[in-house]
């Protein structure tokens, strides 16, 4: 076994080799513009793209002609968000996503609030869901467009997009969804979803960063004022020269990712678990977020009385994410876990692990071994674990102004 | 984040780790922070009839800069008279410990459970007792 150790798929994922294997063709042989429609080096690059449109498409059973390439995720919700809500802002002003959304979603409609537009910011069940009967509540005759990701990035809970979606058409708004956690995760079949407007990534399944689509419908037919202004690439949704190379390693993840969900799935919650059983044999430890609706890979841990960051350096040869924030000048934690109601303690002593294609049983055992040699040497160390052993009770104590 | 020798040397091997009988006489206690925060340092000190402190202990909830802090000040405030203890600056401890900007709250908070501890122990004296200065604002 090799340190250290990746536990951080959620952040992003290593290239699969066989997507890398057909990039790199694109990057010197076929380095043709798929814009030239002229000579034979563009009719190639163009050929890779519409593969790479035709597998991206069929992994969410769209029609190719639905999917747009972006940056990224964030281009993708950017794109979406504001260009959809500026074409229609006639129709109404009033926007509505959940607090635990990701930055991209979250500070692209600050900016609309900035323009003049009004938002409202759900906050979840403690178990990170959305209430459906209060979002019911929150639409209003102006609404115009909601957004709500179907796979959580810190917590990894997976929304109810499909109810959210019959509620949005049956009204009339249009629905976005953030889906960049969750493809090869969870099946999307865009023919049965009432989604509008779906991101995706490349980089979170086995694809490379800087390359990711937003799906835009057609039937009943979604239109976006671009952000992006140029040669008019992308049926003019968003200019800029195609990066052959990228799209084509994204077609290719995205193909892996259709063919081998399902096996690939049932590996990664075999392993979950055994790492969640592992480490659960520790006192005061706590789920963040729904079990049960839940992606396979990912498992969000509070170690009760141990802080995060702390923890993160004391086991270094795992890489892991935090939901303490104590390197920011903010010093609050992770505003998911807030959201979810969980007490600031338990959301700074918080630790994301999300496991992967590569990621194998020795490592997850050394995981939970070094995880709890490491937290018991760390209670040893704080006060707080003192004096909840001592039977005191935290809420209670009236701390120093700091 | 690069961290300096000296503080990855207190994380990793902390000195004077422990509790001590906090009603005693002989001992003070300052505990600084709280939960919401992402940090909580317990100092205490006890001190001899000469008004030196003698032995040192913490017990800290933080990140690994604020372990580090702590674990530091424990060294520091052995074999000085209380008043001296008060004379150590935050600034000394984040130049030692090459604290970086974003963690410089974490030697405020070392600072003050010096204050803490020696305040806690000069009211059991019936001395006069200057208030800790407040840290860094925590919304939490």
């Amino acid at each position: 076994m090799k340190l250290p150790i990746y536990m951080d798929y959620s952040a992003t994922t290593p290239v699969d080799p066989r997507v890398a294997s057909v990039m790199i063709p694109y990057l010197t042989e076929k380095f043709g513009n798929p814009a030239s429609r002229s000579h034979a080096f563009g009719w190639e690059a163009d050929a890779a793209v519409e593969l790479a449109r035709e597998q991206v498409a069929a992994l969410v059973n769209a029609d190719p002609k639905e999917i747009i390439w972006t940056s990224g995720a964030t281009e993708s919700n950017n794109l979406a968000i504001k260009g959809a809500v500026h074409f229609y802002q006639g129709k109404g002003k009033h926007v509505i996503t959940m607090s635990t959304e990701h930055k991209a979603v979250l500070d692209t409609v600050r900016e609309l609030e900035r323009e003049g537009f009004s938002a409202t910011y759900l906050d979840p069940e403690p178990s990170g869901l959305l209430d459906l009967e209060k979002f019911r509540a929150a639409l209003r005759p102006d609404t115009v467009l909601v957004s709500v990701m179907l796979v959580n990035n810190e917590i990894g809970v997976i929304q109810d997009i499909a109810a959210i979606g019959e509620i949005c058409r049956d009204k009339g708004i249009l629905f976005h969804v953030d889906a960049a956690q969750a493809t090869g995760k969870v099946a999307i079949d865009l023919q049965q979803l009432k989604v509008d407007l779906m991101s995706f990534s490349a980089h979170k399944t086995y694809g490379p960063k800087g390359i990711g689509a937003l799906y835009v419908r057609r039937k009943p037919r979604v239109r976006l004022e671009a952000q992006m202004h140029g040669g008019g690439h992308e049926r003019g949704m968003r200019s800029g020269t195609l990066p052959t190379h990228q799209i084509a390693g994204m077609g290719e993840a995205f193909r892996i990712a259709r063919e081998e969900m399902a096996q690939e799935n049932e590996r990664m919650r075999m392993l979950r678990d055994r790492l969640l059983k592992g480490l659960m044999t520790m006192e005061e430890v706590h789920v963040n977020g729904d079990m049960e609706q839940r992606v396979p890979h990912n498992l969000n841990l509070s170690f009760n009385f141990v802080e995060g960051e702390s923890l993160m350096m004391a086991i270094k040869d795992v890489a892991v994410s935090s939901g303490s924030a104590c390197t920011s000048a903010s010093l609050e934690p992770s505003y998911v876990l807030r959201a979810l109601g969980r007490s600031d303690e338990l959301a700074h002593s918080s630790i994301r692990f999300s496991i992967g294609r590569f990621t194998t049983v020795e490592e997850v055992d050394y995981v939970i071994e070094l995880l709890k040699n490491k937290i018991g040497r760390l209670r040893e160390l704080s006060p707080l674990w003192e004096m909840y052993k001592d039977g005191v009770d935290l809420s209670s104590v009236q701390w120093a102004a700091h | 984040m690069a961290y300096s020798e000296k503080l990855l040397d207190h994380y990793d091997h902390p000195r004077n780790v422990g509790s001590m009988d906090k009603d005693a006489a002989e001992v003070g206690t300052g505990m600084v922070g709280a939960p919401a925060c992402g940090d909580v340092m317990k100092l205490q000190i006890k001190v001899g009839k000469d008004g030196v402190i003698e032995d040192a202990k913490f017990k800290t909830y933080g990140c690994g800069s604020a372990i580090a802090s702590s674990s530091l000040v424990t060294e520091w405030v052995k074999g000085k008279t209380v008043d001296q203890a008060l004379q150590i600056k935050n600034t000394q401890i984040a130049e030692e410990l090459a604290l970086p900007p974003v963690k410089i709250h974490c030697s405020i908070l070392a600072e003050d459970a010096i204050k803490a501890a020696v305040a806690d122990y000069k009211n059991k004296h019936n001395a006069v007792v200057e208030t800790p200065a407040c840290g860094e604002i925590c919304k939490g």
